[in-house]
């Protein structure tokens, strides 16, 4: 049946470049909410910062890399001077490794000056602190390192696999348009993913994290400290901002609008369950690839851009039949 | 030693139960309504009106409003940007479709229109909780915005997409439209806050306000002590997203004269409005006033501080203020969790029994 004008062959295949397209989108999603999926377990805490965590990764890494002066536009416009740049470029790696250095610092900042205050509040307020902490941390990010669209290139990939066109061709008769940045992505994710369920499983470190995730008091009781699994998870948070940031930072640049996916990643999440790294992941997948054939199939009729609401509606659809996501722990309620 | 009930009696149960029990408070409550109504419309002008005193009535509108639904009903919502679109919009296409009608019914049956998209989206929260429904909410908050964008019948098909409001009088005084005069925006919109937080305090600390609470602390408790959830949350999505409404409304009819959906009631909106209850009190209608004098006065402040005294660009300051409010969301949190109405709270305990504290 022609669709639009198509023929079924090609509608097939659009539909379909549309859908790896959007698992990649969805991997993009996955590695933010994977963030979140984290600090969740161990600290019951819904860090909403997440994703303005992702952009100041980024723009710190840039600032880092190109030898920025920090806060030289404040300076510059408090005492008239004319400061930018040290006049340095750090290699990459070099510069990732220093970003690193900065989220760790971040991560102990944020567990003495906020988490540490607020230990047994309710899960809102603590809530509410992190979208407080995402407002402080735009703000400063963009005081730091300036809030004009930044370049992000740390040598990795980028463009349409030609590898993947012309072997798609040569069975489809078709060209898959595939970013190399995309299949990079992916591969990092996986990484991640696998590296994260080891450390957790065969790792000191990780028995404490899951301990603490089970049972504060009782993690507390066997003398694990609770301070540093916060400190060492919101670093391991700040490491998978970083790699998130960094793989949208070179998709589409560092600028405000890398925070706005922290926001995608909430539908991601309440689809996955918010205590399952899995979940983030098929969360992820799903929501990349429901939206991108949405998007392909109903938008033109509706005018398009449905990717701004589709996530959310398929969650809170979702919602209304299973509670606690896809792959979350029951919940139970006891008066 | 002012400050105090002794020698206030009270005679009935009518003085028993009322709003202020204490002399000083129901002067100080006149006082203000005095000054508001009587003095001020004789004394502003269009700069105090369009940055500090417009707004923070209309905040205050939207900020009780939110402040129902999570303060006193225990639902996070994070839809409130998207709610206001539906008020704003809702008066927008009653304005045009029916000029002969008074503002003040366009105005109240947005809030109507309002109510009823609220709880649709209200609908939900029997089966979603905390976390879960905040994020919900996040669905109202984008689709709205979308839905204004995309079908042009809601902005009567303007080729730039925005909507503005045509001149509309009150007692043959325009109150919309380019032509207004300060003190009749003013007067306008303090008509509405004046009825509607008397509405609000009455409701909250009445039949329906007590099963909001009973909800908030627990809803499985109040299932058990007799509180039916359904019309209860409802109840409050509706109450709130009514409040919100005419907020929105207000916000695009006499405030900004003209918006474009996206910028006007985007997602900020709606955390801006959660900031004010958070940082005035949660569950608390003197909070929602404060919060909303706070948020408002703040921008006003640092602008003056910061672009006028160390001449920093406008862009810079700004982004300052961003980080200024997110810090004093992280400590209001921090060492008052119940916002400025508890440090009010306080003060007013202090103030009973100084100068003998003991």
């Amino acid at each position: 049946m022609p669709i639009w004008g198509l023929s079924m062959s090609d509608t097939f295949f659009f539909a379909l470049e549309a859908a790896l397209n959007g698992l990649m989108a969805g991997v993009m999603y996955s590695l933010v909410a994977l963030g979140f999926v984290l600090i969740y377990k161990a600290s019951g805490i819904f860090n909403y910062a997440q994703g303005v965590m992702a952009l100041f990764a980024a723009l710190t890494l840039v600032g880092i890399q190109n030898g920025q002066i920090p806060f030289a536009h404040v300076i510059n416009a408090t005492f008239g001077t004319h400061l930018s740049t040290f006049g340095w470029t750090l290699p990459s790696f070099l510069a990732i490794l220093l970003t690193l250095g900065v989220m760790v610092l971040f991560a102990i900042l944020v567990e003495r000056l906020v988490l540490r205050h607020l230990v047994n509040q309710e899960p809102i307020i603590l809530f509410m602190a992190t979208i407080g902490l995402a407002f402080f941390l735009e703000g400063f990010g963009d005081l730091m390192w300036g809030s004009e669209i930044k370049k992000l290139d740390v040598g990795l990939p980028q463009g349409i696999s030609e590898t993947i066109e012309s072997l798609t061709e040569k069975w489809f008769g078709y060209g898959f348009f595939i970013d190399r940045l995309d299949i990079i992505a992916a591969l990092v994710a996986a990484a991640l993913v696998i590296s994260l369920s080891l450390f957790s499983k065969y790792t000191k470190q990780g028995r404490a994290l899951r301990a603490v995730a089970d049972d504060h008091q009782a993690a507390l009781s066997v003398g694990i400290s609770l301070r540093f699994i916060w400190v060492l998870v919101w670093s391991i948070a700040g490491f998978v901002a970083l790699v998130a940031g960094i793989m949208w930072g070179t998709k589409s640049g560092v600028q405000f609008s890398l925070s706005l996916i922290a926001l995608k990643a909430l539908p991601v999440l309440m689809l996955g369950g918010f205590t399952s790294i899995p979940g983030a992941i098929v969360g992820g997948l799903i929501i990349g690839v429901g939206e991108k054939l949405f998007e392909f199939f109903v938008g033109p009729l509706v005018g398009g851009a449905t990717e701004n609401w589709f996530a959310y509606v398929l969650a809170l659809v979702f919602l209304v039949f299973r509670p606690q996501g896809l792959f979350g722990e029951k919940i139970i309620e006891r008066v | 030693m002012f400050y105090r009930e002794a020698g206030d009696f009270k005679t009935s149960y009518v003085e028993d139960s009322q709003t202020f029990p204490i002399r000083l408070d129901r002067r100080g409550y006149y006082a203000i309504i005095f000054i508001a109504f009587a003095v001020i419309p004789f004394l502003i002008n269009d700069y105090w009106a369009n940055a500090v005193f417009v707004p923070f009535l209309i905040y205050s509108i939207a900020a009780i409003g939110l402040n129902i639904l999570t303060g006193y009903a225990g639902q996070v919502s994070l839809g409130t940007g998207g709610f206001m679109a539906v008020g704003a919009f809702a008066c927008y296409k009653l304005m045009t479709a029916f000029p002969e009608i008074n503002i003040i019914f366009h105005i109240l049956i947005s809030g109507g229109i309002t109510a009823a998209v609220g709880m649709a989206f209200g609908l939900p929260s029997l089966r979603i909780k905390g976390f879960y429904l905040a994020v919900a909410t996040l669905a109202a908050q984008f689709f709205l915005v979308w839905l204004f964008n995309k079908v042009p019948w809601f902005y009567n098909y303007s080729a730039s997409g925005q909507i503005s409001a045509p001149e509309r009088t009150v007692f043959g005084i325009a109150v919309t439209g380019p032509h207004t005069a300060a003190w009749a925006k003013y007067m306008i919109s303090l008509v509405f806050v004046f009825v509607l937080a008397w509405v609000a305090r009455n409701l909250t600390r009445g039949t329906v306000g007590r099963k909001w609470m009973a909800i908030r602390d627990m809803d499985i408790a109040a299932e058990i002590i007799g509180v039916n959830p359904l019309p209860a949350k409802l109840s409050a999505f509706a109450v709130s997203s009514f409040f919100v409404g005419i907020a929105g409304a207000l916000f695009f009819a006499v405030y900004l004269g003209a918006a474009e959906v996206g910028e006007a009631f985007g997602p900020q909106k709606s955390f801006l409005v959660l900031f004010m209850i958070i940082i005035g009190g949660l569950g608390s209608i003197f909070g929602s006033f404060a919060g909303a004098a706070f948020m408002v006065l703040l921008p006003v402040l640092l602008k003056n501080v910061l672009v006028g005294g160390l001449g920093w660009p406008t862009d810079l300051a700004a982004q300052f203020e961003i980080m200024l409010v997110g810090a004093l969301i992280i400590i209001f949190l921090i060492a008052e969790p119940h916002g400025i109405a508890q440090l009010w709270r306080i003060t007013k305990e202090k103030l009973r029994l100084w100068p003998f504290p003991h």
